[in-house]
């Protein structure tokens, strides 16, 4: 019950949280001067075609762009009536894309789940990536394994994400024949799911996956060795070998449960890197996820657009943290009374 | 050694009072900064990327004598040109650095340049010769250049760009942006984190409250969208130095919260003592409690995370640059450079654009060993 009550707890600050978050995103996506429509006036009036003004000057009334920016943000989230009444992001309205001409929701759709997708996939691949290796290199610190490890970590730490993704598309297209951009094959695009277009995905996620990765994955193996090296000094440690234990099996049993809770714990800061990444990674490898429409939408001031993608990028990530803080009170009772005596 | 009539021994040397004990506790009387150099000189890695990056921040203000080139000089007949190597024997003989000339060919089956030498005529290299001019330092004009190719000939070490600009001389002039970026952002994120750190840490209750939120909130959040975002809002026409300045505190705004963390954690700790209690009873005002007891109890440790996240910066300028929405040409600097390098085609058939990618990863890695060493020869704990 204590459990509950703590995700309880943490949903509620996490909502709170997002509240906040959406006030910064939107005072930061109105900084640059102007916006699309009235860059879109000026240059129809530069050039002199009226129809088009009539519209632009409609889409700035219909959307309320007129309005004092506080009102714009209260239309926005929806905390207060638009012309057309109550519809805002909580109401499940995203907005319009200016540039695009388009209901926002449609059109980053199914962007959206191919951001989760490749988020998700990375998070596995770190934890299946950091966790042997991590372990390895402290159970046989200061040796070639450990070395070679903690070389491959820094050089992941050091190479730009974006250089990665170039130089192993390059070789993984012309040594293993792996495709080139995208997150599909472009026959299954509009596709409905079947087993065929699940295959073409996966495969086209392995270099996203492994670029987004790699430079969290060494982060993540270099603490859980030094977390384990630390503990591996303990007398505890002494005493089960002393009793005779298998190496392997007194590794499990004690040390590495302890110190598997930053493990658990560092996802929560993990997982703003990665979401970071996946964007940048996503523009230079043409993936359909939602880091190229930022890109487009924060480069013509496309209001809501970016906006939208903000927020559910900032909403991705708080996520992400209330599942890890969730875990670790799970696997940790002394963080939740912690938390709670506070 | 001899016996006394007793029976005991005795060692004929005169008694020294002192000996041995300067060798045991040599460690005592050193200055702190002494102790320090000797434990951070046992970690080789750190010790040769210090060196390394001081002479990169050396080199900076003379960067336009050492390279060939200025950045934004066009070499129209020389397009795509590969890598050229400094030759110093020609025909078995030694004659000193040259470079040979070459001439263009377009290749019509896979439309590329293609560059032929001359082998035949070698083209010494002239030292300390007028070339373009710019300004040491960024205040004495000039135009001697360390060294350059003769008339007619080239020397591009790594190859000129799809504008036909020398690589190494853009790599050069680059480092001078992308070097200091980190600096500059490092010292507002200092700054910040400093100042809100302190004032959390120090008075607590309401103010804590508050910072600690803000903190809570931007760890959060990815950093690059809201880079992004932020980098969109500079407006177009600014010159290239605002835009770096800009940037630059874009990069620290957001750095901030994990240093204000750690300064608040350790203010927790440490205003309970007892020194700062006589500080604060002889009636030192907080700024001067701050300022004078407790930040220089950790300052070197805050340098060293510092030094830790500079390379963040770094690749977070190259990134953004990389994007089209960090600095912008005329401006030079890595990422400005690789953003030329965006399509894979150009990177297959002229792999030389790549090349800055090379000096980033050298510098972040040096930055790393560097903050490690400092790191470990700061830790009390270590053995």
């Amino acid at each position: 019950m204590a459990i509950l009550r703590f995700a309880i707890f943490r949903f509620f600050t996490m909502l709170a949280t997002l509240l906040v978050v959406s006030v910064m995103i939107f005072i930061i996506i109105n900084l640059p001067p102007g916006d699309y429509l009235s860059n879109q006036i000026n240059e129809l009036r530069a050039t002199g075609q009226s129809n088009g003004i009539a519209k632009a000057e409609f889409l700035r009334t219909e959307y309320s762009l007129d309005q004092p920016l506080w009102k714009q943000y209260m239309i926005w989230m929806g905390f207060m009536p638009g012309p057309h009444g109550f519809l805002g992001i909580i109401q499940g309205e995203f907005g319009w894309s200016f540039e695009f001409d388009k209901p926002v929701a449609d059109l980053v759709g199914g962007a959206l789940w191919m951001t989760v997708l490749v988020n998700l996939a990375a998070v596995l691949f770190i934890y299946a990536i950091a966790l042997p290796l991590g372990v390895i290199a402290a159970a046989r610190s200061k040796t070639w394994i450990d070395y070679t490890s903690a070389f491959v970590g820094y050089l992941g730490l050091a190479t730009p994400n974006f250089l990665l993704a170039l130089i192993l598309f390059y070789y993984g297209n012309r040594y293993l024949n792996l495709p080139i951009g995208g997150l599909m094959d472009p026959k299954f695009e509009g596709e409905p799911m079947s087993f065929e277009k699940m295959k073409s995905v996966l495969i086209h996620l392995i270099i996203p996956t492994f670029v987004i990765g790699t430079s969290g994955a060494a982060a993540m193996m270099q603490r859980l060795r030094a977390n384990l090296l630390d503990e591996l000094g303990k007398p505890y440690v002494e005493t089960a070998r002393a009793k005779g234990m298998r190496e392997s099996a007194m590794l499990v049993k004690y040390p590495l449960r302890v110190a598997f809770n930053p493990f658990v714990a560092d996802i929560g800061t993990l997982l703003p890197s990665l979401v970071s990444g996946s964007v940048l990674v996503s523009v230079v490898l043409g993936l359909q996820t939602i880091g190229p429409v930022l890109l487009t939408a924060l480069k013509s001031q496309d209001l809501f657009l970016s906006a939208f993608v903000l927020m559910f990028v900032a909403l991705l990530t708080l996520i992400g943290t209330l599942v890890s803080d969730i875990l670790l009170a799970l696997l940790d009772p002394r963080i939740r009374f912690g938390g709670r005596e506070k | 050694m001899t016996m006394t009539p007793d029976g005991r021994y005795v060692d004929d040397q005169p008694y020294e009072r002192d000996i041995g004990a300067e060798a045991r506790h040599a460690d005592l009387d050193m200055s702190n900064t002494r102790l320090l150099w000797l434990r951070f000189k046992q970690h080789k890695l750190g010790l040769i990327s210090a060196l390394f990056l001081l002479l990169s921040y050396l080199m900076l203000p003379v960067a336009g004598f050492i390279s060939p080139y200025t950045p934004n000089e066009r070499q129209e007949d020389y397009l795509y040109h590969p890598p050229q190597w400094i030759h110093f024997f020609h025909e078995g003989k030694f004659i000193g650095p040259h470079v040979y000339e070459t001439t263009a060919q377009m290749n019509l089956e896979e439309f590329a340049w293609e560059y032929v030498a001359d082998e035949s005529k070698p083209a010494r290299l002239e030292f300390f010769c007028k070339g373009g001019q710019y300004r040491l330092a960024g205040l004495i004009k000039t135009d001697t250049h360390l060294f350059c190719a003769p008339e007619g000939a080239t020397v591009f070490l790594w190859g000129s760009d799809r504008l036909g600009r020398d690589v190494f001389s853009r790599i050069m002039y680059g480092a001078q942006l992308s070097l200091t970026v980190g600096l500059v952002g490092i010292t507002v994120s200092f700054v910040i984190g400093i100042v809100l750190g302190s004032i959390a840490g120090y008075f607590g209750g309401f103010l804590d409250w508050i910072i600690n939120r803000v903190i809570e909130i931007l760890r959060s959040l990815p950093e690059l969208p809201l880079w992004l975002a932020l980098s969109a809002a500079v407006p177009s026409h600014w010159g290239p130095v605002a835009v770096f300045f800009i940037i630059s505190i874009i990069l620290g705004i957001l750095d901030w919260p994990g240093l204000a963390r750690a300064v608040r954690s350790k203010f927790l700790s440490l205003r309970e003592e007892e020194f700062v209690r006589a500080a604060e009873m002889m009636g030192a005002k907080p700024s001067r409690v701050i300022r004078r007891h407790l930040l220089p109890n950790f300052l070197s440790h805050l340098i060293a995370s510092a030094t830790l996240s500079i390379p963040a910066m770094i690749l977070g300028e190259t990134a953004l640059s990389f994007l089209g929405l960090g600095l912008r040409a005329p401006a030079v600097s890595w990422g400005v450079m690789l953003n030329d390098a965006q399509n894979l085609a150009s990177i297959e058939i002229y792999p030389w654009t790549a090349i800055p990618m090379l000096p980033i990863v050298v510098v972040v890695l040096a930055f790393n060993f560097f903050g490690d060493g400092l790191r470990d020869a700061l830790d009390p704990n270590r053995s």
